[in-house]
């Protein structure tokens, strides 16, 4: 664990980033190093609270499970679904290779 | 008056008195969108041959009679574009969205439509809603009518600035916390952010679900209430909308609010810059004249609620953009804008294994905190009045490397959003530099009439407040 003060470290940015699945540049990874620093030890305030016996608040609505009937209806056309911004084929989405990568 | 500066409710009478026609308002409000967007710059998508269209069917079915079914028929709106308008580009302001044709309309467009609404276009906002300036728009910086060397805030910062520089009629923002009133504090427009889940967000591109509202930017009280009339309602496609009955919110809103509970906090004046407390300060005179009780309250420092806020919306921004990945929706992941990725980043690390308890579990525990305080605040008051924002308008870049910005911008509305409680903005006054000032009128969960009713009285009080931007 990382105390509260410790700046992140360059590896623990790049963990991050691949967790989220982001590619960050070297000028990206010295960068959101320290902003993310700054921002985690302002956020560190909280602990100046003490939450010891307090339940957490997921949602503010009161509501709980929710439910309502299966009911079928027609899909959507797949003129429709398919937005100019989207690569595809025959009607299909377009993946990049995902199997067979040298990585 | 020219057509398009009217309101809502002024607009309804001339069409139903076949003053002007629908097609009339459209065309003055294309023209006054030819005249000041090079300025402003409101518009990340504009719809006029579409407006036009639907402007003469408008004026048709109004020839037939007054419609009493389409309250909104033929009157031209403007739509935050977080919206998803079926047909119509919805970008989010976001380059990986610039191309997203939904295939589906938002459920609260779909009641606009039905109510017979036009969409003029949709308007700019920071990307993903990730901001409070409208200048972290992956497109470009919305410029405020006030002074357009000043941002409109954000991120409902497109709606806000069309709405103050009479674009158009009415708009439609979405806030997770201070996004439709922290920019019509900044705009001088009338903001509502309602309780969450009095309002669907299906089909809102999802920022923070579990304070995401969508609602109002009007000219006048009386139009946040009839646009809310018809926005408001569970769809049974957003399981946190709420099913409470929907009230007619605009039916009495001049009722009297003699002996009514207004609370205030020194905490919420202290954060806000001397000429901004000193004005709201003025209206709660105001409101005292009016019959109400003014009653100074303690609540939470607002400090805290930036911090918790923060953790909260990092990690939902991190789990909602996850399904960006390039397949289903536009391009891929190395087209996020800066902000988008600090904001992922900063939640992915808040949720990641072993830091979880320590960030979000933590800010969840203190947003209890906050609920139980507003909780006995309101046993105390019926309503808290305060400023929106910390200050007015800043001027352009004030946003660039300040990673904490709109959250500092946002302090004063990040607690009550935290707590899901509606909240208005109002007009309250002007700073020295002739910038508008913002009020904000909190009330409890589900209190959006007494908010309404409180706002209204306060606008019918202040006329001179009542002036537009010279632009």
């Amino acid at each position: 664990m990382i105390g509260p003060m410790d700046k992140l470290t360059p590896e623990q940015v790049k963990n991050i980033a691949k967790l989220a699945k982001l590619e960050l540049n070297d000028i990206e990874v010295k960068k959101f190093g320290k902003q993310l620093s700054e921002t985690i030890s302002y956020v560190d305030k909280l602990n100046e609270i003490d939450t010891s016996n307090i339940d957490p608040t997921n949602q503010v609505s009161g509501l709980k499970n929710v439910f309502r009937e299966d009911i079928i209806k027609p899909s959507l056309d797949l003129s429709d679904v398919i937005s100019p911004g989207n690569h595809t084929t025959g009607g299909y989405f377009k993946v990049k290779l995902i199997l067979n990568k040298n990585k | 008056m020219k057509l398009n500066q009217l309101s809502i409710i002024e607009v309804q009478k001339g069409l139903r008195r076949r003053v002007f026609s629908s097609l009339d308002l459209v065309n003055s409000c294309i023209q006054r969108i030819n005249q000041v967007e090079p300025k402003i710059k409101s518009f990340v998508t504009l719809c006029d041959k579409e407006a036009l269209e639907s402007a003469k069917k408008a004026d048709q079915l109004l020839k037939d009679g007054s419609r009493e079914d389409k309250p909104f028929l033929g009157i031209p709106f403007s739509v935050k574009d977080n919206f998803c308008t079926k047909g119509i580009k919805t970008t989010a302001s976001a380059n990986i969205l610039k191309d997203y044709v939904p295939p589906y309309s938002a459920t609260v467009i779909n009641k606009l439509l039905e109510a017979g609404a036009i969409i003029m276009g949709k308007t700019n906002m920071d990307a993903w809603a990730h901001g409070s300036s409208t200048e972290t728009s992956d497109f470009f910086t919305t410029h405020n009518p006030w002074d357009i060397s000043k941002l409109p805030g954000g991120s409902s910062g497109g709606s806000a600035a069309s709405i103050a520089a009479d674009e158009v009629i009415a708009s439609v923002g979405s806030e997770t916390a201070g996004s439709i009133r922290q920019p019509s504090s900044w705009c001088g427009t009338v903001g509502l952010k309602p309780t969450y889940g009095r309002v669907s967000r299906y089909g809102i591109i999802a920022m923070g679900s579990s304070v995401d509202s969508p609602g109002p930017i009007t000219k006048t009280v009386s139009d946040a209430a009839l646009v809310l009339n018809i926005i408001a309602g569970n769809d049974g496609l957003d399981a946190t909308a709420s099913p409470k009955k929907v009230a007619d919110y605009l039916r009495n809103i001049n009722k009297p609010i003699k002996n009514l509970k207004i609370g205030y906090s020194e905490k919420y004046f202290q954060v806000a810059e001397k000429e901004v407390a000193q004005k709201v300060r003025v209206s709660l005179k105001i409101f005292e004249k009016l019959g109400a009780q003014i009653k100074e309250i303690k609540l939470f420092d607002p400090q805290y609620a930036i911090a918790v806020y923060t953790i909260l919306q990092r990690s939902e921004v991190s789990s909602n953009l996850g399904r960006y990945d390039g397949i289903r929706y536009g391009l891929d992941r190395t087209h996020f804008g800066e902000e988008a990725k600090r904001r992922i980043m900063l939640g992915t690390y808040c949720l990641s294994a072993g830091y979880y308890d320590a960030y979000y579990l933590k800010a969840l525990k203190v947003r209890t905190i906050i609920c139980r305080d507003f909780e006995r605040a309101f046993s105390e008051v019926d309503l808290i009045v305060g400023p929106t924002s910390p200050s007015t308008a800043l001027p352009l870049g004030s946003s660039k490397n300040h990673p904490m910005f709109g959250e500092v911008a946002d302090v004063l509305v990040e607690p009550s959003t935290i707590a899901g409680l509606p909240g208005l903005n109002i007009n309250c006054g002007f700073s020295n530099g002739g910038l508008p000032i913002g009020m904000q009128i909190i009330g409890p969960q589900f209190a959006e009439k007494l908010v309404l009713n409180a706002g209204y009285l306060f606008e019918q009080s202040t006329p001179d407040l009542k002036i537009k931007p010279k632009i």
